[in-house]
């Protein structure tokens, strides 16, 4: 039984690295995942991934935000200590507006992104979980789990087809781990 | 997608031969990854020395309070409030670069948009400090939030837009912070996998364990789209909040409601100056020139000159509603900018502003770097001259002529002025040092389809109307960066 535990295919053009995905799954041979250097749009259609549900969770940290800041002036202006000021009213809502978005922007900026970090794992500090390092520079690197039934030279011959520039047959998972 | 090839009539924002992935990744990270030259040295040495002076009279500040500024009974806000607008305004173009041009799919931005951000954290930064240190007691700076307290169970005033002014830049601030950071984190990462030892250890801790996955990128896009579509808004309250300040005053020359636009479009016009300023020099210091275009510097002074005019009419409304109010006060205040004693200053302000602003229009000063460079600074000198004038001109004669005075700024002032401009640039030049200066993996997303070599390809196969080749031949005489000999056999 071979020792590999990942196959990768590093492309040096984004587009070949799209026809290495159709022709693996032309092939039906699964893919643990994809790293590139900048987004690719169309990737996450071709693997099934769906879409992201991050414009869900801005909308409600946005409509907590508002209502805290709205609810928070409320208590302190009218309910808690109201004054008087020039006999004008103290609910004065058109002055409640400019904080009301403020924090709206605020809640939905930060709320947002660290779900994003929560979601993706992404904290400082985590050990970088990178399977090649030029993943990250100037390859576009399809990562194969080795377990699976195909035969790994039937793979390897796949990715050159499709124009991969080098076929990594690697005993670990993660390179970046010392 | 990145094989979509683009209509061969526009300039390329990435111009240079065998420009690749690699070679991208190798240009942005030379300052980061080799000790910096000559000229990155001195420029630090100056900028520290003044970012002492600002400690300095800070702490001087701080210790003596602010009589020791030249404030008088008449003129009770000078230097500090002036420096503060012009901080904040200077900031709004990296927003602007990073939010609105994204919104509007403007791909130039995306060789300019990381340092410009850069420029808006610092430059608010500045901006913050002089809201603390105008205060008088510093160590009172919580004062203005809503938080329980002991005085009779007081809260802050929500209709105040000093209050409001709190809640939008502490909000802009931190959501430019956020913005800038996220963008970051896959180049640190590209910088963490190409290090070694100690600064690998540092940029891993800083890019957060970035692997650059399918769904890593597809919820990065999610999100700073959403980013941006919140900070286009955001960008525009802040310096409105800030017109406020005056707008809702009853003094003659702030007690006007087009403050808001006119001010939004001023911050816009020095911030774009400042982020020429510093491009231009960036761009040759660093040998960006082939990512940092004649189309980009273009497309900055045509926005320089767009916000310019904007500025431009806005002050002509100002006059024209002044005269056509029919109060005597606000007519004098207006007349008062050019036969008061503070004349020169009224003259920079229009001068500096409208006037030279308007030489953009010629092609050949829009694409002259050094002549750019200077404009950009001699906007600079406008914009921070037009709050001088809106702030102490207006202040300084009041309705009782037995209270008018004359502002005279003390040492401190001057050092406390100088000094902000010193941590500003002590603050950018690190960030040049340890950081990629350009956001590389959105370079990356456009050299396929709008790189000058990906327009070579397009020539050398052929098949286009000779009459849009020769249009896109003419567009690259302007540009430094391009061989046009290469272009003679094509």
């Amino acid at each position: 039984m071979s020792k590999t535990k990942y196959i990768l295919g590093l492309f040096a053009d984004p587009d070949e690295m799209m026809h290495g995905i159709d022709l693996l799954q032309k092939n039906s041979v699964p893919i643990y995942d994809v790293f590139t250097p900048m987004p690719i749009h169309g990737i996450e259609r071709k693997l099934g991934i769906k879409d992201s549900r991050l414009g869900y969770a801005a909308f409600m940290f946005g409509c907590l935000g508002g209502t805290t800041i709205f609810s928070m002036a409320y208590y302190m202006l009218v309910h808690d200590w109201p004054m008087n000021i020039g006999g004008k009213p103290a609910f004065a809502i058109p002055d409640f507006v400019p904080i009301t978005f403020e924090w709206t922007v605020l809640f939905t900026a930060f709320g947002m992104t660290l779900t994003f970090f929560y979601a993706t794992h992404l904290f400082p500090g985590r050990t970088p979980r990178v399977m090649d390092l030029r993943a990250t520079d100037d390859r576009f690197v399809i990562a194969i789990d080795a377990k699976g039934n195909t035969p790994h030279e039937d793979i390897t011959k796949i990715l050159k087809e499709a124009g991969a520039v080098e076929v990594k047959h690697n005993d670990r998972k993660y390179v970046s781990y010392e | 997608m990145a094989s979509h090839s683009e209509s061969i009539i526009r300039e390329p924002l990435i111009t240079g031969d065998n420009i690749t992935y690699a070679q991208i990744t190798n240009d942005v990270l030379r300052p980061v990854e080799n000790m910096p030259g000559r000229a990155w040295w001195i420029g630090f040495t100056i900028a520290s020395l003044g970012a002492s002076l600002w400690v300095f009279a800070v702490s001087w500040t701080f210790w003596y309070g602010i009589g020791e500024w030249g404030l008088n009974k008449t003129v009770g806000w000078a230097w500090d409030i002036t420096g503060f607008v012009w901080w904040v305004g200077i900031g709004h173009a990296g927003t602007l670069i990073s939010a609105i041009l994204l919104l509007f799919r403007q791909n130039w931005r995306n060789s300019i948009n990381r340092s410009a951000e850069a420029m808006t954290i610092f430059a608010v930064i500045c901006a913050a400090t002089y809201v603390v240190s105008h205060m008088g007691r510093p160590w009172l700076a919580y004062w203005p939030l809503p938080l329980p307290n002991q005085f009779g169970s007081i809260w802050v005033n929500f209709n105040s837009p000093l209050v409001w002014d709190v809640f939008a830049i502490s909000t802009y601030f931190s959501v430019s912070l956020v913005f800038w950071y996220t963008g970051l984190l896959p180049d640190l990462a590209s910088i963490r996998d190409r290090a070694t030892g100690i600064r690998q250890k540092i940029y891993s801790v800083m890019s957060f364990g970035w692997t650059g996955s399918v769904k890593t990128w597809q919820r990065f896009e999610t999100v700073c789209l959403i980013l941006a579509g919140i900070s286009t808004p955001l960008v525009l309250s802040v310096h409105t909040i800030v017109s406020m300040d005056f707008a809702t005053s009853l003094e003659p020359g702030w007690h006007t409601t087009i403050f808001p636009p006119y001010f939004v479009a001023g911050a816009i016009f020095s911030g774009f100056a400042m982020v020429q300023t510093l491009l231009l020099v960036t761009r040759k210091v660093l040998g960006l020139e082939n990512y940092i275009t004649m189309f980009h510097i273009e497309a900055m002074n045509k926005i320089i000159l767009l916000t310019g005019s904007i500025v431009g009419v806005a002050y002509l409304t100002e006059f024209f509603i002044a005269y056509y109010s029919g109060n005597e006060y606000e007519r004098y205040t207006f007349l008062n900018r050019f036969i008061g004693p503070y004349w020169w200053a009224g003259c920079m302000m229009y001068g500096c502003n409208v006037l030279m602003t308007q030489l953009m229009w010629f092609k050949s000063v829009r694409r002259n770097i050094p002549i750019s460079w200077v404009l950009s600074i001699v906007v600079n000198i406008g914009m921070w001259f037009e709050r001088f004038v809106i702030i102490v001109v207006s202040l300084h004669r009041d309705f009782l002529p037995s209270s008018w005075a004359m502002f005279h700024p003390t040492w401190v002032d001057m050092s406390v002025f100088i000094g902000s401009i010193g941590l500003f640039f002590t603050m950018f030049l690190l960030f040049i040092r340890v950081l990629p200066s350009i956001a590389m993996g959105e370079v990356k997303l456009i050299l396929k389809s709008t790189s000058e070599q990906a327009k070579k390809k397009l020539l050398a196969h052929g098949d286009l109307d000779p009459e849009q080749v020769k249009y896109y031949k003419d567009s690259l005489v302007k540009f430094d960066s391009v061989e046009i000999a290469d272009y003679q056999k094509v």
